[in-house]
């Protein structure tokens, strides 16, 4: 059993202008010592579908699943008490924008000691100790003085750095990183993914990255799942993705990047992700798919097998017809 | 070699920091001693990481700011603030964010003519309408667009209309400060390839800034890599990538993530960060972060070498 199971999740937002349905339909597993990459464009639910199962949103979302355990325990239903023990200590999430996640009223230390004190109980004296030995971990130079800085004192890279700390404090059995090196320089991204894919093989937790970054999943990820407009639409080991795509949005988006091109023009994909009101009937791509037929824009596709990638696709691609093109 | 359409000469702006209640004051080194030529049809890629000097690079050249020292010139003629009003119509601008750099109370059809309105009054209105028309149809945008208002559109179309304006005026150079770094991938490819097209029809000189090396690949003739505020490589955009000379530009390329997860990793790993521009280094300004330091580089400041391929490095690679 994965240690976390996500089965048919699905995020309704009641908006001023009706239901908008955020995630569709999502299935997420991941096992201990794993690393999964979810990717896709903004709008794609990624993020969303990582909140609702820490319960990190607000009031206005529905959540829906079949399936949502963690750690052999279900986690729909759980009171917000019940849910708080296990949010930050067992499973601990990393932001994308290490400034704003950070209060700026309260030293790093301070933010630290307190994940430290409310799940672990540490005395204080056991808690200023496993503070330093966290910022020497996440490689913090001078971790007695960064412990008493403010985090508008550090830079992005640092802060990021506190922000992993905190998240790795009660050795937590899941890691979710969202987006965690976009604010960052190229060169700090590598420390931090460096420091995140070592912290993961030492500690064995799990490691959920969330990205839209391809060259990211490409060094980092063991197993990726593709996501468009809320569904997720293909998922495979990260080496036979990048090799034989079988969904047609993960070939072209594949076929877009810069560094595979060929020529002076990129391939490109016509139109853009669909919003709330223009939401296909059919496959969710089939408007921007230059393989799409009536019955694509008639019928929603259920997803394939394991041996296509569980591609959400009539057709998909296999390294065959590809090779017939 | 054609002319070159920019000519910079040691450009350099210092900002002067007053001191506050807590600290003190000083300077702060954004560009310092920055030369170039920028060749019309032709891309020059400044690359660097945040805080290196290339926004401000891309101001001097706009000429929303004046160079603490150094000169510039454009199509031959000096450039000084007497005569920004001359040559502003010879090089815009194209910023990163599409939703910030449109007035949303405008429509298209107004953003586009105003340009117009500024800087050739005696042009009639129709004829305006007819030039703003023909300049949506040279972006990819449909005539029904000249109405409407900016927060109608998605972010490509929006990156489409700021480029659209910026060539209402028919400039010689085209300053994309990181033009496709707020827009998904799938929308990244449609902008660049209308940007090569424009260029191609046009003849357009491009100063492109960005931080994303893959693009910068794809789309650059030449590139300039700058650390802190200087320079530290200048060279053919194929000689940087198969043989970069400096030190930081290695470890700049070694650190991109590449889309490929069979590529073997030599990742050289940088320590520590970018100095503060507040604070630079007496000599070169990488010596901290380096792994081939001497003695030597942090007393004295390399310069740029002669060849055509120029780094500021006394141990160069390769």
């Amino acid at each position: 059993m994965p240690l976390l199971d996500i089965r048919n999740l699905s995020v309704d937002f009641a908006t001023a202008s009706g239901q908008f349905r955020a995630v569709d339909g999502v299935d997420v597993s991941v096992d201990t010592g794993e690393i999964l990459a979810i990717v896709g464009e903004s709008g794609s639910g990624k993020s969303v579908s990582m909140l609702a199962m820490m319960g990190l949103l607000p009031w206005t979302a529905t959540v829906t699943a079949d399936v949502m355990s963690f750690n052999g325990q279900d986690l729909r239903g759980l009171s917000p008490r019940q849910r708080r023990d296990i949010v930050g200590k067992d499973m601990a999430m990393i932001f994308q924008e290490p400034m704003s996640s950070l209060n700026p009223c309260f030293t790093a230390g301070f933010q630290i000691k307190e994940a430290l004190r409310l799940h672990l109980g540490l005395d204080k004296k056991e808690r200023h100790d496993r503070a330093v030995e966290l910022f020497e971990m996440v490689g913090i130079p001078a971790p007695e003085d960064r412990l008493k800085a403010f985090p508008h004192q550090l830079s992005g890279g640092m802060n990021q750095r506190v922000m992993i700390a905190m998240a790795i404090a009660c050795n937590p059995k899941l890691l979710i990183a969202d987006e965690p090196t976009t604010a960052l320089d190229v060169t700090i991204q590598a420390q931090i993914l460096d420091l995140l894919t070592g912290l993961q093989k030492d500690t064995g937790m799990a490691l959920i990255l969330i990205t839209h970054d391809m060259g990211v999943v490409a060094e980092t990820a063991e197993r990726v799942q593709v996501q468009y407009a809320g569904q997720k639409v293909e998922e495979q080991p990260v080496a036979d993705l990048f090799e034989t795509p079988h969904h047609p949005y993960t070939a072209a988006l594949l076929a877009a990047l810069p560094e595979r091109a060929t020529s002076r023009h990129l391939p490109t994909i016509p139109g853009v992700v669909p919003g709330q009101f223009d939401r296909p009937k059919g496959c969710l791509f089939s408007p921007r798919c230059k393989y799409a037929d009536d019955r694509c824009r008639e019928q929603p596709p259920a997803p394939a097998g394991t041996e296509l990638g569980v591609a959400r696709c009539h057709y998909p691609l296999s390294a065959k017809a590809e090779a017939e093109a | 070699m054609s002319t070159p359409v920019v000519t910079a000469e040691n450009l350099t702006r210092h900002y002067d920091v007053k001191g506050g209640f807590f600290s003190k004051g000083g300077t702060v080194r954004a560009v310092s001693e920055t030369s170039f030529t920028l060749e019309p049809g032709k891309t020059l890629a400044v690359v660097g990481e945040s805080g290196c000097g290339k926004s401000t690079l891309a101001r001097l050249i706009t000429m929303i700011e004046e160079p603490t020292s150094g000169t510039f010139s454009i199509g031959g003629k000096p450039v000084t603030p007497e005569t920004w009003a001359d040559h502003r119509t010879d090089v815009q601008i194209v910023f990163q964010d599409p939703y910030g750099s449109l007035n949303p109370r405008q429509r298209i059809g107004s953003i586009l003519e105003e340009p117009l309105k500024i800087n050739r009054p005696d042009l009639s209105a129709a004829d305006r309408e007819a030039k703003a028309r023909e300049m949506l149809k040279l972006v990819g945008l449909r005539p029904e667009h000249f109405d409407r208002y900016p927060h109608m559109f998605s972010g490509g179309q929006r990156q489409r209309i700021a480029v659209a304006r910026a060539l209402m005026l028919e400039p010689k150079v085209l300053v994309l400060d990181e033009p496709v770094s707020a827009l998904d991938l799938s929308i990244q490819s449609q902008i660049l390839n209308l940007l090569v097209d424009l260029q191609d029809r046009l003849g357009l000189a491009y100063l492109f800034i960005s931080h994303d090396l893959s693009v910068v690949k794809h789309m650059a003739d030449d590139i300039i890599v700058m650390y802190l505020g200087r320079p530290v490589e200048i060279g053919p955009k194929a000689e940087i990538f198969a043989h970069p000379k400096h030190p930081y530009t290695k470890a700049l390329l070694s650190a991109t993530p590449m889309a490929d997860p069979k590529a073997k990793k030599t990742r050289i790993k940088l320590e520590g960060e970018l100095p503060s521009p507040l604070n630079v280094p007496a000599g070169c300004a990488f010596a901290p972060r380096c792994w081939k330091v001497k003695d030597k580089c942090r007393a004295e400041r390399p310069a740029l070498d002669a060849a055509r391929h120029r780094a500021a490095c006394f141990y160069p690679e390769g």
